[in-house]
């Protein structure tokens, strides 16, 4: 299935995303990358690009491009070239940035996720480019001085991962379904801490519109979309403003555009007139980046174990479908929380309803993350086993499961289950396992509504639910509701 | 022993003086501090008379509890191109007037660990840009050229003209230079010194004020091959948290060879062979272009090579003349992007009126710049712009390639390759200073090795035109600077051309 056309055109998005690289120091000195520093304080002669510095490449940077490469299932490039991109800000110490240019270390690769469309959920595909490794600038801070701009170099010099994708993408759906698969990765396998209000995730979309067929149209880039929902806001905007712009006959000027979240629109920064020439050339300072199978074998061996991969292994191993498995594997937290649980329990299914359910639900509506989760895997895999052995019912869990919530009960994973048990017996949900007292539940119930019998004997099987509610409202709720059903049809048959 | 001698001795007479308590270290520096300070050729840019008298009282405390290091306690000076804490550090330019360095190069640094004593900082090109030490902007007050301490009325060489001429004056014993196309090369030739530039990674650039990054590096220029050697040991080593290109090869001994008895035929047993050394001479270097006193000096010293036992083998450097337009691409582009960083934004000059960040930039780097690194800024730009730098940058690169695979096969029928340093002696102040293309082409001898990355240096071979000295080029095959230095020294162990003074400096 395809994206719908928006009003007969085919909207066509490639994106670029920086991703803050998760080293101590920075890509090319020793000076920390630890974020929210007093100005200037984490900014060594390197970084300041005093005359006679040099730059040296951080080894653990390198890695982490590896890292990615293996994620995504790229080549990673056994020689690479570090480039300098000349162009002259304040904020830019030396007067260029070191970045890649003609052989990234990172070639090819491919990001999958699921999108949800309508009622389908379509897996989709976007193929990357390349990544490559590259240093930050610093920021220039024009508000606080009068008539002056204040530089704060420590940032400059920030190991960054510029991840380029082919126009695979079709809508902004599609773009957001990809930032956030991409997130998960990088955050996953730990080269990226994902923040995005401090700029560690930074995402720049090429839009562009065409009439299906037709060739590429004119890309505008929309500049530093820095949260999932601006995301998806300025893509729908640019679409429209492309699609009027086309309508009333006038063509789309390549540009660079920035995104207002207070307006909600984009305007443009730059247009390609005014393009720098960077004057690419290869840093005579920095050799060749090489990097041998042996080291990539030994980042592999050091890695954990991919989502896709762990996805998988969970359809195998646990007998999951594969929606399930790819929404366990959001984030490691979630599907070791959710394996912890399977296993204690022996119900991967119910485990993964249950996180997906009401873990979930509870986690979304609150400031819980699965780091401080009142309800432990131990807990929820003891509740589970109480739903599986019969002992209560679902909807009596879900009673145990909000008391275990509300009240946080602190218990050690060996005490889950006597601490599971207390609640149930606390509140009386052990489920009705005797049929005696429960058929003679059901002989009161049938006693008092004789009109319901009656319908349902006259062939009005929907009368059949006007008992059984009552006959679980005498249980309190502890009925089995199948053997409520099955004794129900026995009597009225 | 006289004030008169002290500064006519080598490192390695000073050395023993100083190790027998003839002399203190102390009295060194002051001496040559003295001759420093009263230097009528504008070779030095800058004293710290407190920070030499320390370094040097330091260095007669290791002396006093028996460190026989062979470099405590003698005095160089350095090339205003390494950063130094202790001294400002201007490159010739305007633009780093005032700045002053919160670090040392490892060059100036190793040296200081190896117990030498700075006298002060030496005049050079602007950003080490130039052959005649003309294109000097500092101080902005007062910029003065070097003068040739063999004939004032002449250049030094360049871009260490500074350093060149201090040796040959005897303001200093020694002197740290930096060679891109032959700027320490030329002007120890210009100045009757000795000087050397190793393999490309031998030293750490760390510290060096970036000219052309796959070019620059830094070497001794002193008396004699001897000291050079003493120096060399003390100045290269690897650099890997630094610099980048720093090559990984363990620090080295060159005077190893040096101390071995030799005899009379020295290089009959010197080549890699065990057989007699074989010189290549490289008939694109003996060409109309040179001159008639040059290349009688030159005869005059492959002749010597013979005697001592070389062999001279005629061989081929077919690109010797491309190297011209190779480095003149390459060195500019280089530079136009090293040099960005003087933005006036952070450190150096920033113009006083401007109107915007884009009038600032230009104001700045107009007042701040001479008029020969603004050339090379804007040619160097030119030949990175998009479409053209297929044909210029891309092209340049692949020739280079080639020059260095030409020496490769030189060396498989030589040792050591022998030729001029330059066409000509040091030709008079402000005779080419107005045309830039001749002082380019006067580079053409030591491009070649600049280019391929290989150990070049210059001895003194005797005196050409007007009593100027002819300095003789050496170049060997990568890291082979031991036996470069040891070649010039047995050759002066058996002339007399490298204790020529020039008149000032009896």
């Amino acid at each position: 299935m395809s994206a719908p056309l928006v009003h007969g055109y085919e909207v066509v998005i490639g994106f670029e995303t920086h991703a803050q690289l998760s080293t101590h120091s920075k890509i090319f000195s020793r000076a920390s990358t630890a974020f929210g520093a007093e100005p200037n304080t984490q900014a060594c002669a390197v970084d300041l690009a005093l005359p006679g510095t040099l730059p040296v490449m951080n080894k653990g940077a390198v890695e982490r491009a590896i890292q990615l490469g293996l994620a995504l299932g790229s080549h990673i490039a056994e020689r690479s070239i570090f480039a300098r991109k000349n162009y002259f800000y304040p904020d830019l110490p030396k007067g260029y940035q070191i970045s890649q240019f003609e052989i990234p270390v990172v070639q090819g690769g491919e990001v999958s996720f699921f999108l949800e469309m309508g009622q389908e959920t379509v897996h989709k595909t976007v193929r990357l480019v390349r990544a490559h490794l590259e240093e930050d600038a610093g920021k220039s801070l024009h508000e606080d001085f009068i008539g002056q701009s204040g530089i704060d170099l420590n940032r400059a010099g920030t190991p960054l991962l510029e991840i380029v994708t082919e126009p695979d993408m079709r809508s902004s759906a599609e773009a957001v379904a990809y930032a956030k698969e991409l997130h998960k990765i990088v955050t996953w396998i730990g080269i990226c801490d994902g923040n995005m209000q401090e700029g560690s995730f930074r995402c720049d979309a090429n839009v562009s519109v065409r009439k299906p067929g037709a060739p590429l149209g004119t890309r505008r880039e929309i500049k530093n979309l820095n949260s999932f929902k601006f995301m998806q806001q300025a893509i729908d905007f640019e679409v429209r403003w492309q699609i009027e712009q086309i309508e009333d006959g006038h063509a789309i000027q390549q540009a660079t555009v920035l995104f207002d979240p207070d307006t909600g629109e984009t305007r443009a920064m730059r247009t390609k007139e005014d393009a720098a020439d960077y004057r690419y050339f290869p840093d005579p300072d920095l050799p060749p980046l090489l990097i041998s199978r042996e080291w990539v074998a030994r980042v592999q061996g050091d890695m954990a174990e991919l989502p896709r991969v762990m996805a998988e292994r969970f359809v195998r191993d646990y007998g999951l479908p594969e929606y399930d498995a790819t929404q366990l594997t959001q984030s490691k937290a979630m599907a070791a929380y959710f394996e912890t649980a399977a296993k204690a329990c022996g119900q991967p299914k119910l485990a993964s309803n249950w996180i997906m359910g009401e873990v979930s639900r509870r986690m979304n509506s609150g400031e819980v993350t699965l780091e401080n989760i009142p309800v432990s895997s131990a807990l929820l895999a003891c509740l589970i086993t109480r739903i599986a052995d019969n002992t209560i019912s679902n909807s009596a869990a879900r009673q145990v499961f909000e008391a275990l919530w509300s009240e946080a009960k602190a218990s050690a994973d060996a005490d889950a289950l006597t601490t599971i048990d207390a609640l149930i017996d606390a509140k009386g949900l052990k489920q009705m396992n005797d049929t005696g007292a429960l058929e003679a539940l059901i002989d009161e119930v049938l006693a008092a509504n004789p009109k319901n019998v009656e319908e349902f004997k006259a062939g009005n099987t929907k009368a059949l639910n006007g008992l059984v509610g009552p006959i679980m409202k005498a249980s309190k709720g502890k009925a089995n509701p199948a053997q409520v059903n099955a004794l129900l049809l026995k009597k009225l048959g | 022993m006289s004030d008169q001698a002290l500064h006519q001795q080598s490192l390695v007479e000073l050395r023993a003086n100083l190790a027998s308590k003839q002399l203190s270290a102390t009295d060194v520096a002051q001496h040559f501090l003295q001759r420093a300070q009263a230097d009528t050729h504008h070779a030095f840019l800058a004293f710290n008379e407190e920070a030499t008298l320390a370094q040097a009282a330091a260095a007669q405390q290791r002396i006093d509890a028996g460190d026989t290091s062979p470099l405590l306690g003698l005095p160089i000076a350095h090339k205003d191109i390494f950063v130094t804490r202790d001294f400002p550090t201007t490159a010739g330019s305007r633009i780093l007037e005032r700045y002053r360095s919160p670090f040392d190069a490892t060059v100036v640094q190793r040296l200081a660990d190896a117990g030498m004593v700075t006298i002060g900082k030496l005049s050079c090109d602007e950003f080490a840009m130039g052959s005649a030490n003309e294109n000097i902007a500092v101080p902005a007050s007062n910029p003065q050229a070097v003068t040739n301490p063999w004939d004032m009325s002449r250049i030094p060489g360049g871009s260490s003209g500074g350093s060149a001429a201090a040796v040959a004056a005897r303001l200093a014993p020694a002197a740290t230079g930096t060679d891109t196309g032959g700027s320490i090369r030329q002007p120890a030739a210009f100045c009757g010194i000795t000087g050397i530039k190793p393999t490309y990674g031998r030293a750490s650039r760390y510290g060096m004020v970036a000219f052309a990054s796959s070019l620059d590096q830094a070497g001794p220029m002193a008396r004699s091959a001897e000291d050079c050697a003493l120096l060399l040991s003390a100045l290269c080593g690897p650099d890997p948290d630094r610099d980048s290109t720093s090559l990984n090869v363990a620090t080295e001994d060159f005077s190893r060879l040096l101390r071995q008895p030799q005899g009379d035929k020295p290089l009959a047993k010197a080549g890699k062979d065990g057989g007699a050394l074989k010189v290549g001479i490289p008939k694109e270097f003996f060409g109309d272009g040179l001159a008639q006193d040059v290349r009688s000096a030159i005869d005059a010293a492959l002749k010597q090579l013979e005697t001592l036992g070389a062999h001279l083998v005629p061989i081929a450097l077919p690109r010797t003349e491309l190297s011209i337009p190779v480095y003149y691409i390459i060195a500019p582009a280089e530079a136009s992007s090293n040099l960005s960083r003087f933005d006036g934004v952070k450190f150096g000059h920033r113009a006083k009126d401007f109107t915007d960040l884009a009038d600032m930039y230009e104001k700045t780097r107009s007042e701040g710049f001479g008029d020969e690194v603004k050339r090379r800024i804007m040619i160097g730009s030119y030949v990175l712009s998009h479409g053209y730098y297929d044909a210029y940058y891309l092209q340049a690169q692949k020739i280079r390639r080639m020059i260095a695979d030409d020496f490769q096969t030189a060396f498989q029928q030589c040792d050591v390759i022998a030729g001029p340093v330059a066409p000509t002696v040091a030709w008079k102040l402000g005779d080419k200073s107005d045309d830039p293309l001749a002082n380019y082409l006067a580079d053409i001898f030591t491009l070649p090795a600049s280019l391929a990355g290989l150990p070049g240096m210059s001895l003194p071979v005797g005196l050409g035109e007007a009593n100027m000295p002819v300095g003789m080029q050496l170049m060997g095959n990568y890291l082979q600077e031991a036996q470069l230095l040891n070649v010039a020294h047995q050759f002066q162990l058996h002339t007399q051309h490298h204790l020529q003074t020039p008149g000032g400096a009896a």
